[in-house]
C-alpha cells in the first residue's frame, strides 16, 4: 500500500502547481504570453507521454504521431464550430476518433518491424494531412477558426489524467505485456503474449491522447490549419521521447518541457531553433545516448537505499 | 497405460531448397523425461521451433492432448500448455527478475485494461496473486533473493535457471528445455539436473530436452530421440542409444569433421 499513498503525494503536488499557476494566470501574474507557452507545454506532455506509450514502452517505431493529434485538433473543431457542442464534447470525440485512426493504421502495420513500420506509419500521417487538406468541410489549405475555449484548468487535468493513465497502464500486467514486446518479441510470443493485441492496445491508447492533445491544441489557437501537423511536428514528438530517453516517461516529460521552453524563446527564429534542436540531438547522442534519463524514472532518485542493489 | 501428450508425425521444414527436417515422429507421453540429442545442425531447435509455433512446419502434424497445434501463433501454442525455454538466452534484460517470471504469468490473470488504468480492486488482488505466484518459482530455483535485481544484471548460471523458472510460470503440460546445461559448470549442471527432476514430479510435467551432454542425457532420460541431418535416426532407452551403430556414426562422423 506504501505505493499508493505516494501515488497521492504525487497528485498532490501536482494539484498544488496547478492552483498556484492558476492564481497566478488570474490575478495576472503569469501574462498571457506564459500561459500560452504553459498550455502548449501541456500539450506537447500529452503527445510525448502518449508516443512514449508507442515506442519507449512497447518497442515499435511509429513516427507519425502527428497524424493523430491533426485528427483530434480537426474533429472537436467540428464539433465545437460545426455542431455547437460542449468543448468537453469535442475533446471526448477527438480522443475517440483518433483512437478509432490509430486502430485503422495499426492493426495493417503492427505487423511491419522496425524501419517498415517507421516509414508506414510516416505514410499515413501525411495521408491523413493530405486528406484534410483536400476537404473543403473544414477548410482545406486555408485552415479552420476554432474559438478559443482551452483553459489551463482543461490542458492541465487533461495532461494528468493521460500521465496517470499511461503510468498506471504501464505498472500493470499488461504493461509488462508491451515491456516484454520491447525487450524480445519472440519470448513474449512464446510466453504466451498476444504480441499483436497489445501492440493495436498501446497505439490505440496512444492515438487516443494524442487525439485529446490535438483538441486542446486546437481550441487554444484560434485557427488550425493542415501544414500544423506535418512531418515536422511528428519529429518534435520523436524528439521529445528519444531525448528524454526510450522508456522513461518523466524523462519524456521533462524533455517536453524543456523543449517547449526553448521553441517558445525561438519562436521568432525559426532556422535558429532547428539549428538548436539538431545540436542538442548531437549532443545528446554523443554524451547520453541513452538519453536524459535512460530507462530510469525521476523519481527512481529519490528512493535513496531502496532500489540501491540494482545494480549486481 | 499412460496417456499420448503429444504425437508428432512425418514433422518437416523447408528453409529455400534446405530440408532442415523431415519426417520427423515422436510421441511423447504423460510425464515423461525424453532426451533430444544429435549433432550441431542437425535440427534440434528447429523442430522446437515448430512444435511451438515459431515456424510452421511444411509437411507432418503436430498434435498435443488431442488437439492439432500446426498453423496456431507461439502464443496460443504456449496458452495451450507447451512452454519452452531457448538455446540463445532470451530474457527480458530491462525487466527485473519476478517480472520476467509475471511476464509469463499473464495469461493466468484476469484484471483487464480498465480494471488496472483505474485501480479497481480487481487489480491489486490480480497482481497480489501474480506477484505471489511468481514468487513461489523463484524460490523453487533460488531465485527469490534476486527478485529486484535487472534480468541482464544475473550471472549467466542464473540467467538459464530463470528461463526455465519463467517457462514453468506459463503454466505447461510439456515443456521444452533447450541445452539447459549450455555454458555451465558440472556443479552447476549436477544442480539444474536435479532441479529438472524435482520441477517434473512436482509439477506433473511432461519434459523433452536438447542437451550436448551425454553423460547427463544418459543419466536422466528415459528415452532418447536422435536427430542427424534432419532425420531420425534412432529412438529407444539410453541403453539401445548407446549401442546404436547409426548413433555411433553419427557422432564419429562429427567429431572427424571437427
Ligand atoms: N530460419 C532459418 N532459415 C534457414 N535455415 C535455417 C533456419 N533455421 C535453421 N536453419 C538451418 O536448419 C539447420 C538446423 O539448425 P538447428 O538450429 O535446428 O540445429 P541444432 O540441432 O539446434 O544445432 P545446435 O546443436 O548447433 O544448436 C541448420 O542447417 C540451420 O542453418
Ligand atoms: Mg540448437
Amino acid at each position: 500500500m506504501k505505493k499508493s499513498k505516494a501515488f497521492w503525494a504525487y497528485v498532490a503536488i501536482a494539484i498544488i502547481v496547478y492552483a498556484v499557476v492558476q492564481f497566478s494566470m488570474s490575478s495576472g501574474m503569469i501574462g498571457s504570453y506564459y500561459s500560452n507557452m504553459l498550455i502548449i507545454m501541456c500539450v506537447n506532455v500529452m503527445l510525448a507521454v502518449s508516443l512514449h506509450l508507442i515506442i519507449g514502452i512497447t518497442g515499435q517505431f511509429s513516427i507519425g504521431h502527428a497524424g493523430f493529434m491533426a485528427v483530434g485538433a480537426y474533429m472537436s473543431a467540428i464539433v465545437t464550430m460545426k455542431f455547437d457542442l460542449p468543448f468537453i464534447v469535442a475533446i471526448v470525440a477527438a480522443g475517440c476518433v483518433a483512437l478509432l485512426a490509430g486502430l485503422l493504421i495499426g492493426i495493417p502495420t503492427l505487423r511491419l518491424r522496425g524501419d517498415y513500420l517507421a516509414i508506414a506509419t510516416l505514410g499515413f500521417a501525411e495521408i491523413i494531412r493530405i486528406v484534410i487538406l483536400n476537404v473543403d468541410y473544414v477548410g482545406g489549405a486555408a485552415g479552420m477558426t476554432v474559438s478559443r475555449q482551452t483553459t489551463w484548468t482543461y490542458a492541465f487535468f487533461a495532461m494528468l489524467i493521460t500521465i496517470i493513465v499511461i503510468a498506471n497502464y504501464t505498472k500493470s500486467r499488461h504493461g509488462r505485456a508491451c515491456i516484454a514486446i520491447r525487450e524480445d518479441e519472440i519470448a513474449a510470443d512464446a510466453m504466451g503474449i498476444n504480441t499483436t493485441y497489445y501492440k493495436v492496445v498501446a497505439f490505440a491508447i496512444g492515438a487516443f491522447f494524442a487525439g485529446v492533445a490535438g483538441a486542446i491544441f486546437s481550441h487554444q489557437l484560434f485557427f488550425i490549419q493542415p501544414t500544423s501537423f506535418g512531418f515536422l511536428k511528428s519529429f518534435d514528438i520523436l524528439i521529445y521521447v528519444v531525448l528524454g530517453g526510450l522508456g522513461s516517461l518523466s524523462g519524456s516529460v521533462l524533455a517536453a518541457v524543456l523543449l517547449t521552453i526553448v521553441s517558445t524563446y525561438l519562436a521568432e527564429f525559426p532556422e535558429t531553433r532547428m539549428i538548436i534542436y539538431s545540436l542538442v540531438l548531437i549532443l545528446v547522442m554523443l554524451y547520453r545516448p541513452t538519453g536524459l534519463l535512460g530507462t530510469k524514472e525521476i523519481t527512481d532518485f529519490f528512493k535513496f537505499g531502496k532500489k540501491g542493489g540494482k545494480n549486481v | 497405460m499412460t496417456n499420448l501428450l503429444l504425437n508428432v508425425a512425418h514433422l518437416g521444414i523447408q528453409f529455400g531448397g534446405l530440408k532442415a527436417v523431415q519426417n520427423v515422429d515422436i510421441q511423447l507421453y504423460d510425464g515423461e523425461l525424453i532426451g533430444l540429442i544429435g549433432p550441431n545442425g542437425a535440427g534440434k531447435t528447429t523442430t522446437f521451433n515448430m512444435l511451438t509455433g515459431v515456424y510452421a512446419p511444411t509437411e507432418g502434424t503436430i498434435t498435443f492432448q488431442g488437439k492439432t497445434l500446426n498453423g496456431l501463433d507461439p502464443y496460443k501454442v504456449t496458452q495451450s500448455g507447451i512452454s519452452r525455454t531457448f538455446q540463445n538466452i532470451r530474457l527480458f534484460k530491462e525487466l527485473t527478475v519476478l517480472e520476467n517470471v509475471e511476464v509469463a504469468n499473464h495469461s493466468l490473470a484476469t484484471h483487464g485494461i480498465f480494471a488496472s488504468i483505474l485501480r479497481l480492486p480487481s487489480f491489486f488482488t490480480g497482481e497480489k496473486k501474480m506477484e505471489q505466484q511468481s514468487l513461489a518459482f523463484l524460490k523453487i530455483f533460488g531465485l527469490d533473493v534476486y527478485k529486484d535485481e535487472l534480468a541482464k544484471n544475473l550471472p549467466y548460471g542464473m540467467q538459464r535457471r530463470l528461463e526455465i523458472a519463467r517457462a514453468l510460470a506459463a503454466n505447461p503440460k510439456l515443456l521444452l528445455l533447450d541445452e539447459p546445461a549450455a555454458g555451465m559448470n558440472p556443479q552447476e549442471t549436477h544442480e539444474l539436473m536435479e532441479l529438472i527432476a524435482f520441477i517434473r514430479k512436482e509439477f506433473n510435467l511432461t519434459i523433452l530436452l536438447i542437451e550436448h551432454d551425454m553423460s547427463l542425457v544418459m543419466g536422466i532420460c528415459e528415452r532418447i530421440y536422435v536427430l542427424d541431418h534432419g532425420q531420425l535416426i534412432a529412438n529407444g532407452t539410453p541403453e539401445e542409444i548407446r549401442q546404436n551403430p547409426k548413433v555411433i556414426e553419427a557422432y564419429l562422423g562429427e567429431e572427424v569433421v571437427d
